[in-house]
């Protein structure tokens, strides 16, 4: 069983060019913020190593922090300009019972991600989801189409703050 | 005396207009397509098991809507599923008939102001005969509205249509 501050200097020991950071600041698990970049290999070390063995991926969530600049255009919507995403990896040992969260963050106007199907498979379908609500790419996911949404869907991503539902889809009107 | 007397002579036989024929035919054995969207579909599924017994009303699941009568939407009418349930209702043959479950495909329900994926009525697309309000609709609460279809089917006619 390892704590989180613990995980941190390993993967700090293992990754030494890497930035990890201990978020616990919030009244919820803490975290580590790791680098979008490099979620991969990382995300491999904490399945294989044999202190980590992090072999469930219980779930992937996408989040928009909606941190940008909030414009107001002439009608009155308001998008954001700037800022994050984040997707949040919730890890859980089978073997030894221990967990862990991991926060990747990246830029709001080319969210890419790598992809972390090839560590656990399961992630596929979150990884599309987390595409599908909020348009992060995950590089090198081997099939990233809508999941939800119906494929031909063109007004956006759903769960971002500023997102603005269209009037018709299809020739059916959408709002009420 | 009538002319029928003359022409049979066994007694077994009935008088009937065609209309009211016909639509104690198609009334009588309602078949519905067996298609199920959520929470609602589980209600639907009770009122057509033993104890409520959507069976005794001549209701009973096809699998095809080649050969259904009925279909009663049970759920929530997702955008994504709306242009299937479109084509579904246009595979079903004439004469046909629509039952809105559940206050999800009557307007929306829960989802009417947040839902961005949802189909506020199912209405909008396909023409519904009765309504069924609830979330979900107890099974007496379909029978009911099985009962009010029925009872628009009684009132049709041959030459005048009215659904």
């Amino acid at each position: 069983m390892k704590n989180p501050q613990e995980i941190l200097e390993i993967l700090k020991a293992q990754f030494p060019n890497l930035e990890f950071q201990l978020d616990a600041s919030l009244p919820v698990e803490t975290f580590i913020i790791a680098d979008a970049m490099a979620i991969n290999k990382i995300s491999n070390f904490l399945a294989e190593n044999e202190e980590l063995l992090f072999d469930s991926l219980m779930n992937l969530s996408g989040v928009d922090d909606a941190n940008g600049t909030k414009v107001k255009d002439e009608e009155g919507n308001e998008t954001i300009n700037g800022g994050t995403l984040s997707v949040y990896y919730h890890l859980y040992s089978t073997k030894i019972g221990h967990k862990i969260t991991v926060r990747v963050s990246t830029a709001r106007e080319n969210p890419e991600v790598e992809s972390v199907e090839n560590v656990w498979k399961t992630a596929n379908w979150h990884e599309r989801e987390a595409f599908d609500m909020f348009g992060i790419k995950f590089l090198n996911h081997s099939d990233l189409r809508r999941i939800l949404m119906p494929y031909d869907w063109e007004a956006g991503y759903p769960l971002r703050k500023d997102y603005k539902n269209p009037e018709f889809y299809q020739g059916m009107k959408v709002t009420y | 005396m009538g002319l029928l007397d003359k022409e049979f002579t066994d007694g077994n036989i009935v008088i009937a207009k065609a209309d009211d024929l016909l639509n104690w035919a198609r009334l009588s054995s309602l078949w519905q397509l067996s298609f199920g969207l959520a929470c609602c579909a589980i209600e639907m599924m009770a009122t057509s098991a033993s104890h409520y017994d959507f069976d005794r009303f001549g209701v009973m699941p096809r699998p095809t809507p080649r050969q259904a009568d009925v279909i009663i939407i049970s759920g929530t009418v997702t955008l994504k599923m709306a242009t299937r349930i479109k084509r579904l209702y246009e595979q079903m043959p004439d004469p046909k008939y629509i039952i809105s479950m559940g206050s999800c495909s009557n307007c929306g329900g829960p989802y009417w102001e947040h839902g961005y994926h949802v189909l506020k009525g199912v209405d909008r697309i396909i023409p519904v005969d009765v309504y069924v309000p609830g979330c979900p609709p107890r099974p007496e609460a379909l029978l009911e509205g099985l009962l009010k279809l029925q009872e628009k089917i009684r009132n049709e006619s041959l030459v005048k249509k009215t659904a």
